[in-house]
């Protein structure tokens, strides 16, 4: 059985208190926990605080460019379907840049889990407003404050049918574990949206502010009712709602993929002995 | 003594959703299947229908390999073909067309009217047949019989049933008959019988994509967007048969890094687009530099900017594809000049990119692309396939893995992530040391620049070949071009060789630039009286690389950038100005 200290990578260069620290320290809990090998995880990352991430775990990492995150981890799992797949990202980084990329990685449903690291600011290039940001929230870029209407991305995932939709909060470790644990066994692409407060660039959404308003969804809750979950997607204000909000059971991609359903095609073998007859075809 | 060659032009017009490329393509294919050598190429608008469309075939008892203006048999589809081609067909020449349908009556010793239509209705109770009535009604025209035209009817309409199939072979049959009998001049074709010879038909993204599939690439990812969509669809109709995977893309972005990312993940991987869809795909490519994953991308190039003509032809990205990228990583551009060579370039870009774990192109245009070609035969013998990934066994004994060592070649072990045991494969996009790992210091910055691109250029120059010369080996006179010209280039030299000193020099494999010391071409370009640069483009992109790479500046330029190709008629005139 593999061990959190397996899992052990370099040295965080994360701002000291950052939410980011418990997001780490529990995905290693719980890849340890289901007793997945390092050798048998990819962890892509795009650029962000969150995209540094692979730096920080010890398995096989993809450090990609800022928003394309979902692109490579899909055609990673395409290739490789017997790798578990994790891409993190941070909110600017998904729901931003890479919000193209999220919308069809939910409706391509590949077997791999999203983990976004959301502090509703962007960290690395030193606070402005991103698109989990609440309106009118001042910062040198935003003037006037933040105009546009914040992005809820559970609410989307569950318009579209995501296949597990679920929202976490690093300051609620145990719950967060649970979470990650769930996405990761889940069969289909899993979005965990998770709550982390930026102790540099955010003075409003702290671990305070976090505390005094999340709290975790019913022990009777029902994940595969997509009306009701689309209804307490909306929950956002003195009261926030965690827990794993939708679930679906649907064809993955890979499943619906004739060619790799014997072997990944990664173990393909090739000859062009076995293509001699293509060129037939043009005659 | 001269040798008259059989060599004639066949040109389908009409409008879009007319069913041109049907026609054309059965026709190019039961000449090729006859034996005769056959060139096509397309000249189509944006649109699905409507507007002026033609679909021109060469063929001849000898390999073609340009367009020609002057027109031997026009199958006009609608009026619209005869107002804007008539005047291209030779004296002797037949326009064939059907007065009903089209509401005119033309008169003169070259039209042949035949209905078409009527006929479709008589024999086949249905219009649509008018098409193989038209096919027929060509092939009766020259007297070359139905039987490879009603194997293909058959294989078309197998699925439709016995009697959709029976009815358009007989359609065909009353087609033929009807030209054959109405046409009184017809003997002066005097087709002679072709060699009994099997010959392959192939156009350029066909090739581009054989090319990739018989070098082992497994995972093609692209978004729409001509002219290199006909990569992804040979591609996809490939893919269940030799197990591919093939992914539309939300874009070319998400294409490019799902590329870079089934590629890492240790499987062949390539994407195509455009001029347009490459813009997309520039930061990816310069990740595929910085992280070292080996890419193929074909860039089929059309007129821009921005949307430009996007169903038309150009070779306008050649310094674009060159320097698109930010940073400075090392890259391949190759530019076939014929479906053959696409198909072994294509293999040699899989071979390098996967060898030196870089990105290689394969630049092409709309006019290669879909242009078809007949080969006597593909050699599989001349394909390169090496597998430079590590696994398990590779790495048995091996300390720690690291996906960056430094290397004396600069090039570093290149392991599947789940595939090599218990080592771990990490990249990065950031500067990086040699585990992969986010670094900021001069001293490993330094150290990957070297690894990474001055150390393996060297190495990468060293694969280029010679520019190909044809013709006189210390010509007067020497044409040179790249990639999509050379069919056209080629054919003037044959011209003119008869009575000058005349060569060509064409370029294929374009970058790294091929360097002078196995083939000193500027010496022999000095030794000329005359020397022409020949570009699909306006500003001379390839004389201006020449002259960055070698310091020799062309004096004499040929520029088309009008959207379509070379035809050897108005090449000529151009080279005659400068005679």
């Amino acid at each position: 059985m593999p061990s959190f200290e397996d899992y052990e990578g370099q040295v965080p260069a994360w701002c000291p208190g950052c939410g980011n620290f418990q997001i780490l320290s529990t995905i290693k809990q719980a890849l340890a926990e289901l007793g997945i090998e390092p050798w048998e995880v990819l962890v892509v990352s795009g650029i962000g605080q969150a995209g540094k991430l692979p730096h920080y775990i010890k398995c096989h990492t993809f450090n990609g460019l800022h928003g394309r995150t979902l692109p490579v981890a899909t055609a990673a799992k395409l290739a490789n379907h017997s790798l578990h797949v994790i891409a993190v990202a941070g909110d600017g980084d998904c729901y931003a840049e890479g919000g193209n990329h999220f919308l069809h990685a939910i409706r391509r449903n590949p077997n791999i889990s999203l983990f976004v690291h959301n502090n509703q600011i962007y960290g690395l290039t030193k606070g402005q407003a991103s698109p989990t940001s609440a309106k009118r929230t001042y910062t040198q870029a935003q003037p006037f404050g933040y105009l546009s209407h914040p992005f809820n991305p559970l609410s989307l995932a569950i318009s579209q049918d995501c296949s597990f939709v679920a929202r976490g909060f690093a300051g609620d470790q145990e719950h967060l574990k649970e979470l990650m644990k769930a996405a990761i066994t889940h069969r289909g692409f899993s979005l965990l949206d998770i709550l982390q407060p930026c102790v540099t660039f955010n003075k409003v959404n702290t671990f305070k502010w976090y505390r005094d308003r999340i709290y975790r969804l019913e022990d009777d809750y029902d994940p595969y009712n997509r009306i009701k979950a689309f209804e307490r997607s909306l929950e956002w204000g003195d009261k926030i709602p965690s827990g794993i909000f939708y679930k679906k059971d649907k064809e993955t991609l890979e499943e619906m993929v004739p060619t790799i359903s014997e072997m990944p095609l990664v173990r393909k073998k090739f000859s062009v002995e076995a293509l001699k007859h293509e060129i037939e075809s043009f005659y | 003594m001269e040798v008259k060659f059989l060599d004639y032009t066949l040109r389908v017009g009409g409008e879009a959703g007319q069913g041109l490329q049907t026609i054309g393509g059965a026709l190019a294919k039961i000449f090729s299947r006859k034996g005769y050598h056959v060139f096509t190429h397309q000249d189509y608008m944006s649109r699905i229908r409507g507007g002026h469309n033609y679909y021109q075939i060469r063929f001849s008892d000898r390999q073609v390999m340009a367009s020609k203006e002057a027109v031997d048999i026009l199958l006009a589809l609608d009026r619209n073909t005869i107002e804007i081609h008539k005047n291209s067909v030779k004296d002797g020449g037949f326009i064939l067309y059907d007065s009903e349908s089209i509401k005119k009556k033309f008169e003169g010793p070259q039209f042949i009217d035949i209905p078409f239509r009527k006929i479709a209705l008589d024999i086949g109770k249905n219009s649509v047949m008018a098409n193989t009535v038209a096919t027929g009604a060509v092939l009766g025209l020259l007297d070359l019989g139905l039987d490879v035209l009603n194997g293909i009817l058959r294989m078309t309409f197998e699925e439709k049933g016995e009697e959709i199939t029976e009815k358009n072979i007989a359609c065909a049959e009353a087609g033929y008959n009807y030209a054959h009998s109405n046409c009184t001049r017809c003997e002066a074709f005097g087709i002679p019988e072709p060699e009994s010879r099997k010959l392959l038909l192939i156009d350029g993204v066909r090739a581009i994509g054989m090319g990739a599939l018989m070098s082992g690439c497994m995972f093609y990812s692209a978004y729409p967007m001509s002219p290199s969509t006909g990569i992804l669809n040979y591609l996809a109709s490939r893919a269940e048969e030799y197990g591919l995977v093939i992914e539309q893309a939300e874009d070319e972005i998400s294409a490019v890094n799902m590329a870079i990312g089934a590629s890492f993940a240790g499987v062949r991987s390539m994407t195509g687009t455009s001029g347009g869809g490459f813009s997309l795909m520039e930061e990816g490519l310069s990740l595929a530099g910085m992280t070292e994953t080996p890419l193929v991308v074909a860039e089929m190039q059309r007129p821009g900017p921005a949307t430009g003509l996007p169903t038309r032809t150009e070779q306008g990205d050649l310094l674009f594809v060159l320097h698109a990228g930010h940073g400075e990583f090392p890259r391949v551009i190759f530019e076939p000049g014929t479906p053959e060579q696409a198909f072994y370039l294509t293999n040699k870009a899989f071979e390098l990119a996967e060898k030196y774990q870089i990105p290689v192109f394969i630049l092409s245009d709309q006019y290669l692309g879909e242009s078809e070609w007949t080969f006597e035969n593909f050699d599989l013998k001349r394909l390169i396939y090496n597998d430079y990934r590590i696994r398990e066994k590779d790495l048995e004994g091996a300390e720690g893995y690291k996906r960056y060592r430094y290397t004396d070649t600069g090039i570093s072990p290149l392991a599947i992530p789940g595939e090599a045991g218990k080592h771990i494969v990490v990249a990065d996009s950031d500067e990086h040391d040699e585990e992969g790992h986010i670094i900021e210091d001069a001293e490993t910055r330094i150290k990957m620049v070297q690894k990474r691109l001055l150390k393996k250029l060297p190495q990468i120059k060293k694969e280029i070949e010679t520019p190909l010369l044809y013709g006189d080996s210390s010509p007067e006179i020497v044409l040179v071009g790249h990639g999509s010209t050379y069919g056209v280039m080629k054919e003037i030299v044959d011209i003119y060789s008869k009575d000058r000193k005349i060569a060509m020099m064409h370029f294929s494999q374009i970058y790294p630039f091929p360097e002078l010391d196995r083939f000193d071409y500027i010496k022999l370009f000095k030794n000329a009286n005359l020397v022409i640069s020949i570009e699909n483009n306006a500003s001379g992109q390839f004389a201006k690389l020449m002259r960055t790479e070698t310091g020799f500046e062309f004096t004499h330029q040929i520029l088309k950038y009008d959207g379509r190709p070379f035809t050897i008629e108005n090449l000529k005139e151009e080279i005659d100005a400068f005679l």
